[in-house]
């Protein structure tokens, strides 16, 4: 347990961290490949992200064996970073607002896919034809 | 004021406090020196990835431009109806894998087990090596085929391919560097360079390993879920 000798622990909570960090990430492939949108997909894409990242942090790094003095040091300065995102996140969305408000641009405007470019010809020449098609 | 600032009792209040401190030889992390470092080097990173990851939030919420729909632009086909973000799903599960392995083979590192740590390394070196093949696969389709550039892409927003290239470029600097750490360190295990040194270095490099794969676990939700 002890810093001192090492990380030292059982074999099968790697095994079950493991198998645990396997079904996470296939139920967030399954949020896209169910097509999941809106606050349901954000919802559960945030949720197995944190998840995610917990039990690595915890588990496999260790962090949950360290003493507390490292553990603040780790978990600590990147609280900072919550206050940048949010600042950013109000910014953004101030910026957007105008944005759409005075430059006259379609708020609902969808983006292309490959498909929709793809009729045969290949890269940046074919995009007017292609788009004119649609 | 040299005298004062030797004799730590300057005008500056605080100032005698502050040398104390730095030179009362105390030590706060009881793990060995390069845990540490390695963990302090971690904590960075952590702030390089976000302000990577902020800029792209920023970038997202304030183009007027549609984001491309990544679902669509990352589906491959083998044979078939093509099949929605697959190559991203599989090199995510390669890593997660490639973590697995590298958990184990710090814990027999632990157990002085030389010839079990080199192969789970030599393993974990190999699944972080077909991730950036995987990736080099990915950045040359859409380069070459979908003709997305840093400056604008055929899809929507232009600024779509500077976050693509910048965020999964220095995620897969990060690999390809810890792919050659992990085999530096697993070739030294190998020749019993570290019998005597004791085995935290496979604990450190470990940490780096998992920090990679931690990246990965945001950069797949941010960037190709969301």
């Amino acid at each position: 347990m002890s810093s001192e000798a090492g990380q030292q622990h059982p074999l099968g909570i790697y095994y079950k961290i493991w198998i645990l960090l396997f079904v996470l990430s296939s139920f967030s492939y399954a949020v896209d490949y169910f097509n999941v949108q809106g606050g349901m997909r954000w919802g559960l894409v945030l949720l197995f992200m944190v998840l995610k990242a917990g039990f690595i942090v915890a588990i496999f790094m260790h962090v949950v064996w360290e003493r507390m003095a490292l553990v603040l040091t780790i978990l600590g300065p990147p609280i900072v970073l919550l206050l940048l995102i949010g600042l950013m996140t109000i910014e953004g969305n101030y910026t957007s607002g105008t944005r759409y408000q005075y430059m006259g641009h379609d708020p609902n405007a969808v983006a292309l896919t490959p498909s929709d470019l793809h009729g045969g010809e290949h890269g940046e020449e074919g995009e007017h034809a292609e788009e004119e098609a649609h | 004021m040299s005298e004062a600032a030797i004799s730590g009792a300057g005008t500056m209040p605080g100032s005698s406090t502050l040398v104390d401190d730095w030179s009362a030889d105390k030590q706060a992390y009881h793990v060995p020196w390069g845990k540490a470092m390695m963990w302090i080097f971690l904590v960075s990173d952590t702030f390089i990835f976000t302000c990577f990851l902020t800029g792209y939030l920023h970038v997202r919420l304030t183009t007027t431009e549609p984001w491309p729909l990544q679902s669509e632009i990352f589906a491959l086909s083998f044979g078939g109806d093509p099949i929605p973000l697959i190559l991203i799903a599989i090199m995510t599960f390669i890593l997660i894998t490639s973590s697995g392995t590298m958990a184990l083979a710090v814990n027999f590192g632990y157990r002085r087990d030389k010839a079990k740590t080199f192969w789970f390394m030599v393993a974990t070196a190999a699944f972080g090596a077909s991730f950036v093949g995987m990736q080099a696969f990915e950045w040359s389709k859409l380069i070459l085929e979908e003709g997305v550039r840093p400056w604008g892409n055929p899809f929507g927003a232009p600024q779509f391919g500077s976050i693509f290239f910048m965020i999964t470029g220095f995620h897969g600097l990060h690999v390809t560097a810890g792919v050659i750490y992990l085999l530096t360190v697993a070739f030294k295990v190998k020749k019993g360079h570290y019998d005597k040194k004791g085995y935290e270095i496979v604990e450190i490099a470990g940490l780096y390993w998992h920090f990679v794969d931690l990246v990965w676990v945001f950069i797949f939700a941010f960037f190709y879920l969301l």
